[in-house]
């Protein structure tokens, strides 16, 4: 008795003490690669409060001695770009007013035509879905010279509304693509019971379809909002200068390094290029993974 | 009227303008829509497509040039180093993000503490710019202030990590720094793939007698296959479209070393004023694309109509 | 015109084509004011469609549908007069369960006092004020379904239209609801179309019921006539369960009483006297239509309580008790036949017993056309 019972410790023992390393080595991978993703983010913070001169003698990466601001002031408004000395303040609003509009628009478009193309399905309705999912897969380098044909005979080259337009043409295939395989998921005979109750096409929308939107209308909000503030390309195409959105301006900023870098103030800049992408990102982060596997991905 | 209307004795209601109003409707509010997609992918791309074959240099210009931009392209060493690249860095890229995301997945898939916090971690590096991971990344690498700085303070005094200080391997450069920034977005599918597993089968498996490995590599991975041909798309597009990534990172250097297809369309037609051949060199990224999606939708539309004939 | 010419809904030879595709071939259906109607059969007969066609959610590909004496092939569902209760309840999952209900009159611009009254009425038909607060989520399967039922009854309509309303419920609460829309049909005496697979839900429920079958009706009639005299094989195998048994017979003549003769288990025959005359022009092979609860244990008192009964004897496979009656599958030739039996009288396994069949129920089918005789 005694005996079996010491052997069924024994396997106890060894069981737990398998199962201690196991987590272990989970945890321990967990953490050396969480300080891979985290030692650039903490780099760039601590530098941005550091003094130039504490970087250059204790290195880059290093924990802080100071802690000031200046770096962010001077990266917002005074710090020179290619001869311009305003710091990054005007690019930064540039790159608001150009992601808000064209994030909204894009939106609710694509819920629309995702509306549309799942419940009020026509002949040829399948095709068409087709035709605009193609714009999702067009690389921008081929739409560069007619865009900027385009923009020129409407006289929105370097400007905010130019861009605007440019991104939520190209949005549009992306934000369709995602509502259209969300409402697929709701049910056909709730639209039905609505066409019967007297309900027309935006009747329905806006009093069943919206209400049941939030999941995916946070996916598609995010989704545009970080893809069209950290756009580039077209950014530096069709816009120069003061025109530019704040990704160009940091490029334009990081080159100009004219004698020694000044990490801190670019530090700051890069920060303030992240700031808005990344607090959407981390208050809505979590939904928007949970939609993007619900629907949009299929 | 429709033709067997014609034998009603009962007076047929007319449709009134509202109904008939309302059953365009739909199709009114897709147009604007549908139009400018149309443009975007077909007119845009046909005129791409022509400049290609035009004489355009500086300006645009519609005289007939056949494949002359095409040849040039490909007789240039920058454009076949580009073309290289892209595929080099595309099959690491994609190979390296899977391989990391699908370990984290599974790692956090352990029922680990603090589940939120370490997606939170790995996934935020999507939220940020390339231009953003790019730049940050390149002060990383610079030997002079970066990681071999670091190592070497701390008394490993021959310690050497410069990868974008050096043509050989500037371009590994590129790849981690883009397997960091988004291996993380691979780990979230992989996750919400994991969890989407029916747990009875697990249940089974492990009734089964079945490893944690083997459940893996047997049960679970094989289920969740669709996915990481999902993850592998995206991934590719990325790729191929990468421009903001190498213009921030070693904007193409060191020399020509990191030069890649979307640097050099944008370098073609507004550096160097040959409109033509950068169009010829979009197009061929196109073609790189196509390679890649053409087989894929048609697999996606085969699977599709799979489905709907067992259902 | 009189009064009973004068149905509240009409169907005349209505098709329907996706594509190439026939779903509905030539439907032809009428329903009297305050009459329960059922649309039974398998899934893909097309049952649905015609509802969702008398509904205008499905368009008309040939045909006419009337409502009362109006004809709306044409005509938006919200302008046809009908309320309909979905299968899946269709319960808007962001609104509260008043807001559910009053949804339909809000789109139609009915005043506020109104709507609230309607409401008030509705709810107490269906006993559902506590919970009009609520949202369907929080919800269980029967309240919704009342729900859904208080959402249709409260549009006060010409038609109302069911599309299995009950095949989502556990079969208990199944069968009291079946009983509820029983009583409430009874209590608002409006015409009724209700679509189900369930034979049982149509036998009880209708005053008549459609029996349909790859896209056309195989029989309109009421409900006990489909029972006892089904048109065909389909509508005889699909009314009634365990299922009508069918024996392959040939017609004859014994000792100068029209007869058909079975094959035995033992690989001889057997000789079973008619009830009635052979009709006319029938074949010589027919198909022996009998209904499990017709094939008894022959006593002589059986022979002196029924008219005709046809001894026969078989060996018993397998006993299934389910408490109320036991089911035998019985052995006859080299088909197995199922007996419903009374526990008292029940076979056992193995036993060879001498069943007797009641001739007067039974149906004779024409094995090519597959019609009653």
């Amino acid at each position: 008795m005694a005996e079996r019972a010491a052997a069924i410790d024994l396997e106890a023992a060894a069981a737990s003490r398998r199962h201690f390393w196991s987590r272990f080595a989970i945890y321990g991978l967990l953490t050396v690669f969480a300080a891979v993703y985290l030692i650039p983010l903490f780099v760039v913070v601590f530098n941005s409060f550091r003094e130039q001169a504490e970087i250059a003698r204790d290195g880059l990466i290093s924990l802080p001695r100071t802690f000031r601001l200046e770096a962010w002031a001077q990266a917002w408004s005074t710090y020179c770009i290619a001869g311009t000395c305003q710091g990054m303040q005007r690019n930064f609003l540039n790159s608001l007013w150009m992601t808000i509009p064209a994030t909204i628009i894009s939106t609710l478009l694509g819920a629309v035509n995702g509306y549309v193309l799942s419940k009020w399905r026509f002949k040829g309705s399948e095709v068409l879905f087709t035709l605009m999912l193609l714009g999702v897969f067009m690389p921008g380098q081929i739409a560069l010279m007619p865009w900027a044909f385009v923009l020129g005979k409407l006289g929105l080259t370097n400007s905010t509304y130019g861009l605007i337009l440019v991104h939520v043409v190209q949005g549009i295939s992306f934000t369709t693509l995602f509502c259209r395989n969300y409402y697929v998921g709701i049910p056909d005979d709730l639209i039905k019971a609505a066409r019967i109750d007297g309900a027309g096409f935006w009747r329905i929308f806006w009093k069943i379809i919206m209400p049941l939107s939030p999941p995916i209308l946070i996916v598609t909000v995010i989704w545009q909002f970080t893809g069209i503030w950290n756009e580039y390309l077209f950014g530096v195409v069709f816009t120069s200068g003061q025109a530019q959105p704040i990704t160009a301006a940091l490029v334009a900023l990081t080159a100009s390094g004219t004698t020694a870098r000044s990490y801190d103030v670019m530090s700051a800049a890069v920060l303030i290029g992240a700031l808005p992408p990344l607090l959407i990102y981390l208050f809505g982060g979590k939904y928007f993974v949970r939609g993007l596997t619900q629907g949009a991905i299929k | 009227m429709s033709i067997h209307d014609l034998s009603v004795p009962i007076a047929v209601p007319a449709r009134s303008w509202r109904d008939r109003l309302g059953s365009i409707v739909p199709i009114l509010v897709l147009a604007p829509s549908l139009a400018a997609s149309f443009v975007y992918v077909f007119v845009f791309t046909g005129w791409t497509l022509y400049l290609s074959l035009s004489d355009s240099t500086l300006l645009p210009s519609y005289g007939f040039a056949g494949l002359d931009n095409y040849v040039s392209l490909w007789s240039n060493r920058r454009w076949n180093i580009a073309y290289t690249n892209l595929f080099l860095f595309s099959g690491f890229y994609i190979v390296g993000s899977m391989a990391v995301g699908l370990l984290l997945a599974i790692l956090i898939d352990q029922r680990v503490r603090g589940e939120a916090v370490w997606r939170t971690i790995f996934l935020y590096p999507l939220a940020v710019s390339f231009i953003v991971t790019g730049t940050v990344w390149s002060w990383l690498y610079n030997p002079v202030d970066g990681i071999q700085a670091l190592v070497r303070g701390l008394g490993w005094s021959d310690f050497s990590f410069a990868l974008t200080s050096d043509r050989n391997h500037a371009i590994y450069a590129v790849i981690i720094t883009g397997v960091w920034q988004s291996s993380g977005f691979a780990m979230a599918l992989f996750l919400a793939g994991l969890r989407s597993v029916d747990p009875d089968l697990v249940k089974a498996a492990q009734i089964d007698g079945a490893s944690v490995v083997r459940t893996y590599r047997k049960v679970i991975l094989p289920t969740i296959a669709p996915i990481f041909l999902a993850v592998a798309v995206i991934q590719i597009q990325f790729a191929i479209k990468t421009f903001d990534l190498v213009a921030a990172l070693t904007r193409g250097g060191p020399g020509i070393s990191t030069t890649f297809p979307a640097i050099y369309v944008y370098d073609l037609m507004f550096q160097r004023g040959e409109i033509g051949e950068g169009a010829a060199a979009a197009v061929m990224m196109l073609a790189a694309l196509a390679v890649v999606l053409v087989p894929y939708s048609l697999w996606v539309v085969w699977r599709r109509r799979a489905e709907a004939g067992n259902g | 015109m009189t009064s009973q010419s004068l149905s509240a809904l009409t169907i005349r030879n209505l098709y329907k084509s996706y594509g190439a595709v026939d779903v509905l071939k030539g439907i032809n259906l009428e329903a009297q004011p305050g009459e329960f109607i059922a649309l039974v059969g398998p899934s893909g007969c097309g049952k649905s469609t015609l509802l969702a066609m008398i509904a205008g959610l499905e368009s008309v590909t040939s045909g006419e549908i009337l409502i009362g004496n109006r004809l709306v092939n044409s005509v938006p569902p919200k302008d046809r007069d009908i309320a309909m209760v979905f299968q899946s309840y269709a319960l808007y999952p962001t609104m509260t369960v008043r807001q559910n209900i009053t949804f339909g009159m809000e789109s139609r611009g009915v005043p506020k006092a109104d709507q609230a009254e309607a409401v008030k009425h509705v709810a107490a038909l269906l006993q559902i004020e506590v919970l009009l607060g609520r949202k369907p989520g929080q919800l269980s399967g029967g309240q919704r379904q009342r729900v859904a039922m208080g959402r249709a009854l409260v549009r006060d309509p010409k038609l109302f239209l069911f599309d299995e309303p009950l095949s989502n419920l556990d079969a208990k609460l199944r069968v009291d609801m079946r009983t509820e829309i029983k009583k409430l049909h009874n209590r608002v005496g409006k015409t009724t179309v209700y679509v189900t697979h369930d034979q049982v839900e149509a036998m009880t429920l209708a005053s008549r019921i459609a029996v349909m079958h790859q896209g056309s009706v195989q029989q309109f009639d009421a409900a006990q006539m489909i029972y006892s005299r089904p048109a065909n094989m389909f509508v005889a195998g699909f009314m009634g369960s365990p299922a009508m048994n069918f024996i392959p017979a040939e017609l004859g003549d014994g000792a100068g009483r029209p007869c058909v003769t079975v094959r035995t288990v033992d690989g001889g025959t057997a000789a079973l006297e008619l009830a009635q005359p052979v009709p006319a022009g029938a074949p010589r092979n027919v198909v022996l239509g009998v209904r499990p609860e017709h094939i008894y244990r022959f006593s002589d008192d059986l022979k002196h309580r029924k008219r005709a009964i046809a001894a026969v004897k078989a060996p018993v496979e397998l006993v299934e008790p389910t408490g109320a009656e036991t089911l035998a599958v019985l052995r006859f030739g080299d088909l197995e036949v199922t007996g419903r039996f009374d526990p008292d009288s029940a076979p056992r396994t193995g036993e060879t017993m001498t069943l007797g069949i009641d001739m007067a129920r039974a149906c004779l089918f024409d094995p090519t056309t597959q019609s009653l005789l």
